[in-house]
């Protein structure tokens, strides 16, 4: 299997890619903003498609277009809660105007569209190039290495925001490094496992760990290995049975993991 | 009877030409019944705070269509049956689950990837319908039937009669729940029932506006309404005011141009709400 280059790449940007997912969404299933994730990697789908339209690369449409809303949900969420309703209101804006796109770029070309959108939505991680896997484990390592340094901090303002707050800890500050963590893995992962699935990456694996570990570097570490156990295992799978595409065997065993997880919670208790 | 359909920017020639087709005629019905139905259930949604699992629901269309085609069901019966599923399933949690530490959300996320990632499998058993996909994720005014609009109507009705007559516990239940508890309201019960409520919204504006633009009147029209008012039966009548108004224009809009409707369905709610905001922010 390893002997295809295309297999290679898919195991060397996967990995980095789980394992940067599993630790951000574990922060972001503890701060209940798995909301924004969604929206973002439904952001994440306008950017791919707004990069084709204006034709230049894909992840300069992605990386642009999900670090710009996720600064904006943080100016508009501020200290307080995020506003559900606000969030749902401004991606199905946003994916409006990825429907515009679309219709744009069906008439600009000869077709393509299709072809396009359906990448962007549910990823197409063999067709990654050497270099592009290489630049998105780099990337993904960067996110994750971030995340970890910020981890002390992170959790006080994730327990407790006004003791935070009232310790000096840069509450604003770190709402706003979590969201950009999160705009640039979604970024990553649309390539990957695409826009509508990036979610299932970030909240199945973080939701096993949290059911199963309330300690908080005990949880992060199960929810990274989940998240890149079920990339291999989802890569593996579908190469050997080649109707299954790589994104739904990824998604199906992460899931089984969180199934799994909230039975043995359950039994515990 | 003009083909290529121009606004004249006379009210009264504008609005016979939108009517001159069985097609628009048939679209604006469905638009209206669509609008009123998400819009009153919506209200509750966005007070309930569950705006993120409606739109888990309102992609389960996705895999309840492909599912569907793959074993040769209706298209909207697999709408149905995917999303009273996703439901069921997001039900069980929040009922069993003492507000765990963020455990509920993840649920939600897990629930609507796993069925998203079946659809895509389904769809890529069958390949057969992919060209499909856009129509079926961004919706089109073009192909509603008078069938399709009885149906609709007829679900929409019993709902929102089931509605009408939860309205009292399911408000007292959502504003304090603890409370409702206390007095003999069976809140888990009424959770399950308003989900599964909230599955045949979606599954029915989803067949109008596509899977990915349910919330321009799910969400956008009671937001705005909340920002305005928080006397509940003027909030409700308030959304579904708005949720007509965006559906009314997106159509009309879309008819008088070659951009697709969901496009302005989107915008218009947005702008709605975002003038709503500004109003309730000066108040």
């Amino acid at each position: 299997m390893f002997a295809h280059a295309f297999v290679r790449n898919a195991y060397l940007a996967g990995t980095f890619i789980a394992l940067a997912s599993g630790v951000v969404g574990w922060f972001v299933v503890a701060r209940a903003q798995l909301f924004a994730g969604d929206a973002l990697s439904h952001v994440a789908f306008v950017g791919a498609i707004a990069a084709a339209v204006v034709g230049v690369d894909e992840r300069v449409g992605l990386f642009a277009v999900t670090l710009a809303v996720a600064a904006g949900l943080a100016a508009l969420s501020g200290r307080g809660r995020q506003d559900d309703a606000a969030i749902g209101t401004v991606f199905a804006w946003i994916l409006g105007i990825g429907v515009l796109l679309i219709a744009l770029l069906a008439t600009s070309e000869g077709g393509g569209a299709g072809v396009t959108t359906t990448n962007a939505l549910f990823g197409s991680i063999y067709s990654l190039s050497t270099g592009a896997s290489w630049l998105a484990a780099a990337i993904a390592l960067a996110v994750t290495i971030a995340v970890t340094a910020m981890t002390r901090p992170l959790l006080l303002t994730t327990i407790d925001a006004e003791q935070a707050a009232a310790r000096g800890v840069p509450v604003r500050l770190l709402g706003l490094g979590i969201l950009l963590a999160l705009a640039a893995v979604t970024a990553e992962g649309t390539q990957a496992v695409g826009a509508l699935l990036i979610l299932g990456l970030l909240s199945a694996p973080a939701g096993a760990a949290h059911r199963l570990t309330a300690n908080p570097y005990a949880g992060v570490a199960i929810s990274s290995l989940i998240a890149v156990a079920a990339t291999w295992g989802g890569l593996a799978l579908s190469y050997e049975i080649s109707s299954l595409p790589p994104s739904s065997a990824i998604i199906g065993l992460a899931a089984a993991a969180f199934a799994i997880a909230s039975v043995l919670a359950r039994t515990r208790r | 009877m003009n083909v290529n359909p121009s606004l004249k920017f006379d009210l009264i020639a504008d609005l016979r030409e939108l009517f001159a087709f069985p097609f628009m005629v048939h679209a604006l019905e469905a638009g209206t019944i669509v609008a009123v139905f998400a819009a009153a259930v919506g209200w509750y949604m966005v007070l309930r705070r569950q705006s993120f699992a409606g739109h888990t629901l309102s992609l389960m269309a996705f895999p309840g269509a492909t599912g569907g085609a793959l074993i040769g069901l209706p298209v909207s019966l697999g709408y149905y049956l995917a999303c009273g599923a996703a439901a069921i399933a997001m039900g069980q949690t929040t009922r069993t689950s003492t507000r765990g530490f963020g455990s509920e959300t993840a649920t939600i996320g897990t629930v609507q990837t796993v069925g998203l990632a079946a659809g895509y499998l389904f769809l890529s058993l069958n390949s057969a319908i992919l060209s499909g996909t856009e129509t079926l994720l961004f919706g089109t005014f073009l192909g509603v039937t008078q069938g399709q609009v009885v149906t609709l109507l007829i679900i929409a009705v019993v709902a929102l009669a089931l509605l009408a007559f939860g309205a009292r516990p399911l408000l007292f239940s959502t504003v304090d729940r603890e409370l409702a508890r206390a007095s003999g309201i069976p809140v888990g019960t009424l959770d399950v029932l308003f989900l599964l409520l909230l599955a045949l919204a979606v599954a029915a504006t989803s067949q109008i506006t596509g899977v990915l633009l349910v919330f321009a009147v799910l969400v956008a029209p009671p937001a705005a309404a909340q920002q305005l008012t928080s006397r509940p039966l003027a909030g409700l009548l308030l959304g579904i005011a708005f949720a007509l108004l965006v559906v009314w224009l997106g159509l009309a809009a879309a008819y008088f141009s070659p951009w697709p409707v969901g496009f302005f369905t989107t915008t218009f709610a947005f702008a709605v709400y975002v003038i709503a905001r500004l109003i309730g922010s000066r108040r």
